[in-house]
């Protein structure tokens, strides 16, 4: 089976619900005039990502009008949204929600809320505590969110748990300058360990950046779709507005993981009883100096 | 060695994009910038022109009598090297008004007092010409408090306030700033003869590299030391840093409410653009 996985990278504006589903809807009449039949929008842009005191204001509930506009909105094309979600008890999620045919089908709330550097996700956002792959049409699907990836024990969850594709909306902030590097740092490590997850998991990896600024802060853009064999097979330009289009095959999950049925040999109990020795037994304190 | 990066291409890219994208989305689309005839204004200005076009900058020099004329001349083929909109305005005759009054003002006073009086003429054109006042402060002296608060220190958004005076040097050099301009010593022009390293007692490309290293890559004092540099260099750095801390701050609000402003009434500024 093969899918035309769109990206919108986008430049939402902060806090500006309203401006930001014009944008989706836009971009969802142009992925489907484009043939495309997945669309994925990068995190919090239906919101903005530095909300800080306005996160409840922009959460959305089950029956928020806007969560019914979104729903509409997949009859014409199955598409990933990034928003808060707010909880019948009133907690607030860096969340994204695959819409398909009417429906909100799937929720991740984020599990890792960055809080360090010039990150403060904890300080708005309850935290997530779920990792787990859904049916969609085109098969199983996994929904992780940006700083989610750079713990590697949600890919792997994701992995076992049977997803062929990994789809990750981001709002990466561009750091860190280096010399004769056409990106910057943070673009560097994100197309590594990209290609890295694609090919040691045997899935493709749907990245979906933002670009624009807040207050200084610019986001990347870039966003990119990796094959199992670690090839990128669709770029978005870096640092500007801009719509992806790949044809991603999911046969070639199928061909890479007969060539290293890497996955297959996976021994999860050993993983298992190793975390749980771990988690009973503190690894040894360092000797003092 | 202690290399700072100056990857011109991709810092060229990223702040004319940050320029665009914060000037547009207050809805304006033009700039006001003060042209001072040394190398941070000008690198501005050129990152400014080439991010909204030429004709929507406004450059001002704002002269006193004394100082020095090239200064002017090198604001002026800035300005005319980049295209843009040019405008002179002396400060002479409000300044001399004011310190008649108080003839005994010492230089600092004075030079402060002129650096906040081209901040009032920077704003006011700002209203005339509806264009944003753009920032030309480096990260060096941000981090040293070598400017003056409410003066030159004053801005709407700055594309300068994150890189050392060496990326500065490096950066103008890639946009076509003039070569007298970045060759040039460094000088606030306050008074006759001043110029900012004998003023601050080390060098710009001296003290970046420590910084660097303290403020970016977080070395710890020993680490410091083992790279080479020296205890009473580090300790006097870090004494400028925490004493000129105030500069970087909004003015302090005494809390009484449950919600304080930049306390917990915390809202980004490019809220609802």
């Amino acid at each position: 089976m093969s899918i035309r996985v769109a990206i919108a990278q986008i430049n939402p504006k902060l806090g500006d619900l309203s401006a930001n589903l014009n944008l989706y809807e836009e971009h969802i009449g142009r992925a489907a005039k484009a043939g495309a039949e997945l669309l994925l929008f990068p995190e919090l842009s239906l919101t903005g990502y530095f909300l800080r005191d306005t996160v409840p204001s922009v959460a959305l509930t089950a029956d928020s009008p806007e969560m019914k506009r979104l729903k509409d909105l997949s009859r014409e094309l199955p598409f990933v949204a990034g928003l808060v979600e707010e909880s019948a008890d009133h907690r607030f999620f860096n969340a994204a929600i695959y819409f398909e045919n009417g429906e909100a089908r799937f929720t991740h709330r984020k599990v890792y809320l960055p809080t360090y550097g010039m990150f403060d996700e904890q300080r708005y956002f309850a935290r997530g505590n779920r990792i787990r792959t859904f049916e969609s049409k085109f098969g199983r699907l996994a929904l992780l969110i940006c700083e989610d990836l750079w713990h590697p024990s949600t890919i792997h969850v994701a992995a076992l748990d049977g997803a062929l594709a990994v789809l990750c909306p981001s709002a990466s902030p561009l750091r860190g300058i280096v010399d004769a590097q056409v990106q910057d740092d943070n673009a560097r490590y994100w197309e590594m360990i990209n290609r890295a997850y694609a090919e040691t998991y045997s899935l493709f990896m749907i990245y979906g950046n933002r670009c624009g600024f807040e207050d200084g802060v610019g986001f990347w853009g870039g966003s990119e779709i990796v094959d199992p064999f670690g090839e990128r097979i669709a770029k978005a330009k870096y640092y500007d507005e801009d719509f992806l289009l790949g044809e991603v095959s999911l046969e070639s999950v199928r061909r890479k993981r007969t060539i290293s049925p890497l996955l297959r040999d996976e021994d999860i109990d050993l993983t298992i009883n190793e975390l749980m020795r771990i988690r009973e037994r503190p690894a040894a304190k360092p000797r003092k100096k | 060695m202690i290399q700072i990066p100056t990857n011109t291409p991709l810092l060229r890219e990223i702040l004319t994009g940050f320029v665009r994208n914060e000037v547009h989305k207050t809805g304006m689309s033009k700039a006001v910038i003060g042209l001072s005839g040394g190398v941070d204004s000008a690198l501005s200005a050129a990152l400014t022109a080439e991010a909204l076009g030429a004709k929507n900058v406004l450059a001002i020099c704002m002269p006193y009598k004394s100082s020095n004329p090239d200064s002017l001349a090198h604001a002026q083929m800035a300005a005319q090297k980049f295209g843009l909109e040019w405008l002179v305005v002396e400060i002479t005759p409000q300044i001399d008004a004011y310190f008649d009054r108080f003839p005994d003002a010492d230089p600092r006073r004075r030079g402060n007092k002129m650096s906040r009086e081209r901040m009032t003429v920077l704003y006011d054109h700002s209203a005339r010409w509806n264009g944003l006042v753009i920032g030309t402060s480096n990260k060096t002296e941000l981090l040293l408090g070598y400017g003056t608060l409410h003066g030159d220190m004053a801005s709407a958004i700055n594309p300068l306030g994150d890189l050392y005076k060496t990326q500065v040097w490096a950066l103008a050099e890639a946009v076509g700033v003039p070569a007298v301009i970045v060759a040039k010593e460094p000088s606030a022009d306050l008074w006759v003869g001043q110029t900012d390293e004998s003023e601050l007692g080390f060098t710009y490309r001296e003290v970046d590299k420590l910084l660097y290293m303290m403020v970016d890559q977080r070395c710890t004092k020993p680490e410091l030391m083992a790279l080479g540099f020296n205890e009473t260099f580090i300790d006097r750095v870090v004494l400028q840093i925490m004493t000129s801390q105030f500069k970087r701050r909004l003015p302090v609000i005494a809390k009484v409410s449950q919600r304080t402003i930049d306390r917990d009434f915390r809202y980004s500024r490019d809220w609802g653009k």
